[in-house]
């Protein structure tokens, strides 16, 4: 085992890039997230890598665009205002079929709203941010090792799906600092890049990356072969944690940051003889439907909670067994509104 | 076991760097750790503080609503957070900055330490976050004072790593300070 190293979230994101073979960065600046790009701008000159800081998060995005188009690992990093700046471009790599990383450590909103942690770009997150009707996967880390963990995992499925991948945390995750052991990058078999565009010899086929279909048919088959590929994700790739929920009478599901503060509430309700679990999912697209279905089966009350007005829960309804109640706590985010265990306690024994 | 600590104090006197420390040296001894600091549009003079959870098993919420510990470098955090040590907890007070006398929290184990005064006569007033840390080291047990000074190897840059045998001073002046 690697040694443990004690490191803040944002930080191990950019470590984790970096063993994933990451060496282009481009970005902008913005708080909460800021340690990834001054981490980057550090190391990747050491390793022959550009770590280029763009005039906008609408450059930073086009950049990473182009350089995916070559083959290389890419990736860029923002917090909610400039995830918002960058969809035009995410739209354009998801019709391009790019792969990609994006990290969004998101802040609160709407508009400039405030840097406290919020959960509140879920829908924005997995519901296609962009126009044309496409989806990312999104990963939630809710602890620095899954920072870690998740952002290489982020590559691998970035290629094997030839998607942009986000990593969707906030400020809780991205600030704290926790122990990280900084496991070296797995081996996989991924897909051949045959498709990449970097100078083409005399005679050989020419390679097109784009977005844009004109001819009689060829958009619409373009648009079942994504929507194809994300029903594989769907089959394939959710992940989730599941936590005592075997003879749980009441599920708490949360995701990121407020999974862990639900976490302990768990634990509280659980010293108290109440049989309370949890499912946190670790993918928000795809999003692990069956997982919910399944412990719907046994467990009829759902207590969902985010940090924000209530999203998330939709597709919690749209997922549990048709005889399971939903109920929703929720804090939008804001200075002085992130939920301590206690309260997140009580609203366990209300729903209970 | 389990600990959690919340520190307070203001800007620049090395709240977060006392709370980096105490957790490094968990770190160390191979239990797990969160350390949360508060983030916010922070400045020196103004408010700071951060959040500890040491632990042997997970960690859980790295945010707590009642510490069990809590420590008060400056007058205007034990006003503004006086109330936040669950019941009977700990409060550990910087006397030479805090007035604690119109503060009625009898539930609690108030320690009051002078530590400006004891890192002054040590040499330093700015050691005044290694008295701290020594103090709560040594009145949880949460961390071995051997565990912080290898700490500080790891949480100072190289050119301060003169400075720690009089951290070290300081740590343990802050220990002796509670058990005296």
């Amino acid at each position: 085992m690697s040694q443990r190293l004690f490191v803040k979230g944002n930080e191990a994101v950019a470590m984790a890039a970096i063993e994933a073979g990451c060496r282009y960065y481009f970005g902008y600046p913005i708080t909460p997230q800021s340690d990834i790009p001054e981490y980057l701008s550090r190391e990747l000159p050491k390793l022959n890598g550009e770590f280029i800081q763009a005039e906008s998060e609408v450059g930073a995005i086009n950049m990473l665009l182009g350089a995916s188009a070559t083959g290389v690992r890419a990736m860029t990093s923002s917090s909610s205002p400039g995830i918002s700046l960058k969809q035009e471009g995410i739209s354009y790599m998801a019709g391009s079929e790019l792969p990609g990383v994006i990290v969004n450590i998101s802040r609160s909103g709407p508009g400039l709203g405030g840097i406290d942690a919020s959960q509140a770009d879920y829908w924005q997150s997995v519901k296609g941010g962009g126009h044309g009707g496409y989806h990312i996967i999104v990963l939630a880390p809710a602890s620095v090792q899954e920072m870690y963990d998740l952002t290489m995992l982020a590559f691998d499925l970035a290629d094997i799906y030839r998607t942009p991948v986000m990593v969707l945390a906030d400020s809780v995750v991205g600030q704290m600092k926790e122990a990280l052991v900084p496991n070296p990058r797995p081996e996989t078999t991924l897909p051949e890049k045959d498709w990449v565009v970097r100078g083409r010899k005399e005679g050989t086929e020419q390679k097109i990356v784009k977005s844009l279909f004109l001819g009689d048919g060829e958009l619409e088959a373009h648009n079942w072969k994504l929507h194809g590929k994300y029903d594989v994700m769907r089959e394939k790739e959710c992940r989730q944690e599941l936590f005592m929920t075997e003879d749980a009478q009441l599920i708490v599901t949360a995701f990121g940051s407020v999974a862990r503060i639900a976490k302990t509430a768990i634990l509280t309700a659980r010293e108290a003889g109440m049989k309370v679990g949890l499912l946190r999912p670790i993918t928000l697209f795809p999003f692990p439907t069956q997982a919910y279905r399944d412990v719907t089966g046994q467990c009829k009350k759902i207590l969902d909670i985010e940090l924000n007005n209530g999203q998330m829960v939709e597709d919690v309804r749209l997922s549990v067994a048709r005889d399971a109640e939903v109920h929703f706590y929720g804090r939008p985010p804001g200075a002085g509104s992130l939920p301590v265990p206690e309260e997140l306690f009580e609203q366990i024994k209300k729903y209970y | 076991m389990r600990y959690d600590l919340f520190i307070t104090g203001f800007g620049g006197q090395g709240v977060l760097l006392a709370g980096n420390l105490l957790s490094y040296a968990a770190i160390i001894e191979g239990k797990n750790v969160s350390f949360l600091p508060a983030y916010g549009v922070e400045k020196r003079g103004g408010a700071a503080m951060c959040t500890v959870v040491i632990a042997d098993g997970e960690v859980g919420s790295p945010v707590i609503g009642r510490p069990s510990t809590c420590v008060y470098l400056n007058q205007t955090s034990l006003d503004r957070y006086g109330a936040k040590v669950k019941d009977g907890g700990v409060a550990i007070i910087n006397s030479s900055l805090v007035d604690d006398s119109g503060w009625s929290r009898d539930d609690l184990d108030v320690i009051r330490i002078p530590m400006n005064r004891i890192a002054m006569d040590l040499g330093d007033a700015r050691m005044v976050n290694m008295v701290a840390a020594g103090a709560y080291a040594a009145k949880s047990g949460s961390v071995a004072l051997e565990s912080l000074e290898q700490a500080l190897k790891s949480v100072l840059p190289e050119r301060n790593h003169r400075f720690i045998p009089a951290n070290m001073q300081a740590i343990r002046a802050g220990a002796g300070a509670v058990q005296g």
